[in-house]
């Protein structure tokens, strides 16, 4: 304990002079623009201290994270949909001559928001079902054609496209994608028992599952990467100024 | 009542969920702005839901605080952090919520300096808790384990400038596995995904799933 408070110690009193070093030498500006640099800074920081192991200061900027965006999207939401949809065609025109009559037909979704909010009211939580049935009905009934369209037929045109393509190495890379969906399709058909040729198709179905499982976890590991460089760059360049 | 808690929210559902499946196949001006406003409407109870969201976490990190719960010293900055994006969001910049959003006020500071920093830094951390887990659990035990290993490595190398130090080849053949296999299983996931949602949604304009309900009478 006595070595964690001094590691944190030192690096606080390092961060300090640095920042106070960056102040008065010019390289961070008084101001807003150069507190939020330290304030991200030091975000970065605390975040990267857990690699070191679970501390108080990650603790408080991850709490203060979740925080922050809850605000954020609170505001946002008031912003882009509450205030343009619900305050501004309904509720000004209302109590306010802004030369537009109000609209109406607006109070339906009003009306099923208030009714969802309902959901923590132990009488009338069961309103919260007409706005909860509001939006799984549109969601399904947008859902089913949009679906079959994009993500069926789009899907299945090309993987059925002529095998032959004039091209030796094309040709084979339509086979093997046409091999691959049928044979994956096949390993998550149950209905049949998986013996014979059945099985067999599905032991390949099963090793395209595996190179598509590896390459989402290489490729994910990359984006990952991606955004440490990405913050390594940040405090090397933008705070410490070292790379350019 | 019965009739008012579980018959209303299936007709709802039901005529919604219809709706909605013939208005795709309308190409008429009243079917696209029909699909405008009702998308709308789904997007304004949406935004009622923001603030379930809000009420559950408050009342959750409130708790904490209320009822001294381990670490909850911590849950403050919850409120701390919410309570001063939101000052800040409905002050915008001297002119009030009433009034349009403003750009370049202290709300925009703090999703600059505080939000986009500390998000950017969580997800990339993760490329070190992958790595480890990776590290302890990636063996070549079997033939389907050692594909995924070949297939992983061949994919992280190919996207960095040393896999085409070690084998020029290394790029093209990690775009072939994207491309090619990986593209194939995942469009047979992708099919399967939506025969599923499909089922689903038929389900639920029919009345046969009935989760979204919850539970009680």
């Amino acid at each position: 304990m006595n070595r964690d408070v001094s590691i944190t110690t030192w690096i606080l009193i390092a961060f300090g002079i640095v920042n106070i070093y960056f102040l008065t030498t010019g390289k961070l500006s008084f101001g807003l623009e150069g507190l939020g640099l330290i304030t991200a800074v030091a975000l970065t920081l605390a975040i990267y201290s857990f690699l070191y192991k679970d501390n108080p200061a990650f603790k408080i900027v991850e709490n203060l994270f979740v925080g922050v965006a809850m605000g954020y999207w609170i505001i946002i939401t008031w912003f882009n949909i509450l205030k343009p949809d619900v305050l501004e065609p309904l509720i000004v025109p209302l109590f306010k001559d802004t030369g537009k009559s109000p609209q109406y037909i607006v109070i339906i979704p009003t009306i099923l928001g208030i009714f969802m909010l309902l959901r923590f009211s132990t009488k009338l939580s069961w309103l919260s079902r007409w706005s909860f049935a509001f939006v799984v009905g549109l969601g399904s009934g947008i859902t089913i054609p949009n679906f079959v369209h994009a993500f069926i037929l789009k899907q299945m045109e090309p993987t059925f496209a002529p095998l032959y393509t004039g091209d030796i190495l094309g040709s084979i890379n339509t086979f093997l994608i046409l091999l691959g969906v049928v044979s994956v399709l096949i390993y998550f058909f149950f209905s049949v028992e998986h013996k014979g040729v059945v099985g067999g198709v599905s032991v390949i179905g099963v090793w395209f599952l595996m190179v598509a499982f590896g390459a989402s976890f290489g490729f994910t590991v990359m984006a990952r990467m991606s955004l440490l460089i990405g913050r390594v760059q940040f405090l090397l360049r933008d705070w410490l100024g070292i790379i350019q | 009542m019965n009739f008012l808690k579980r018959t209303i929210p299936l007709v709802i559902a039901f005529i919604m969920g219809v709706m909605m499946v013939f208005q795709y196949y309308v190409p008429h001006e009243a079917s696209q702005s029909l699909l405008k406003v009702v998308t709308r409407w789904g997007i304004t109870i949406a935004g009622f839901a923001v603030f379930i969201g809000a009420y559950s976490l408050f009342h959750l990190h409130w708790n904490k605080i209320k009822r001294k719960f381990p670490g909850w010293g911590y849950s403050i900055f919850v409120f701390f952090g919410a309570g001063i994006t939101i000052i800040f969001g409905l002050y915008n910049g001297g002119e009030f919520f009433l009034h349009d959003k403003q750009e370049g006020t202290m709300f925009d500071w703090m999703y600059f300096n505080v939000q986009v920093p500390a998000g950017a830094t969580m997800f990339s951390i993760l490329a070190f808790f992958m790595a480890s887990a990776a590290y302890r659990t990636f063996r070549a035990r079997t033939n389907e384990a050692t594909i995924l290993l070949v297939a992983a490595v061949i994919v992280m190398l190919g996207r960095v400038p040393i896999g085409a130090m070690i084998w020029e080849y290394l790029p093209p053949i990690a775009d072939w596995i994207m491309s090619v296999p990986n593209m194939a299983a995942k469009r047979a996931i992708l099919i399967g995904v939506s025969i599923g949602a499909i089922a689903t949604s038929l389900k639920i304009i029919f009345g046969i799933e009935r989760a979204y309900l919850g539970g009680g009478d």
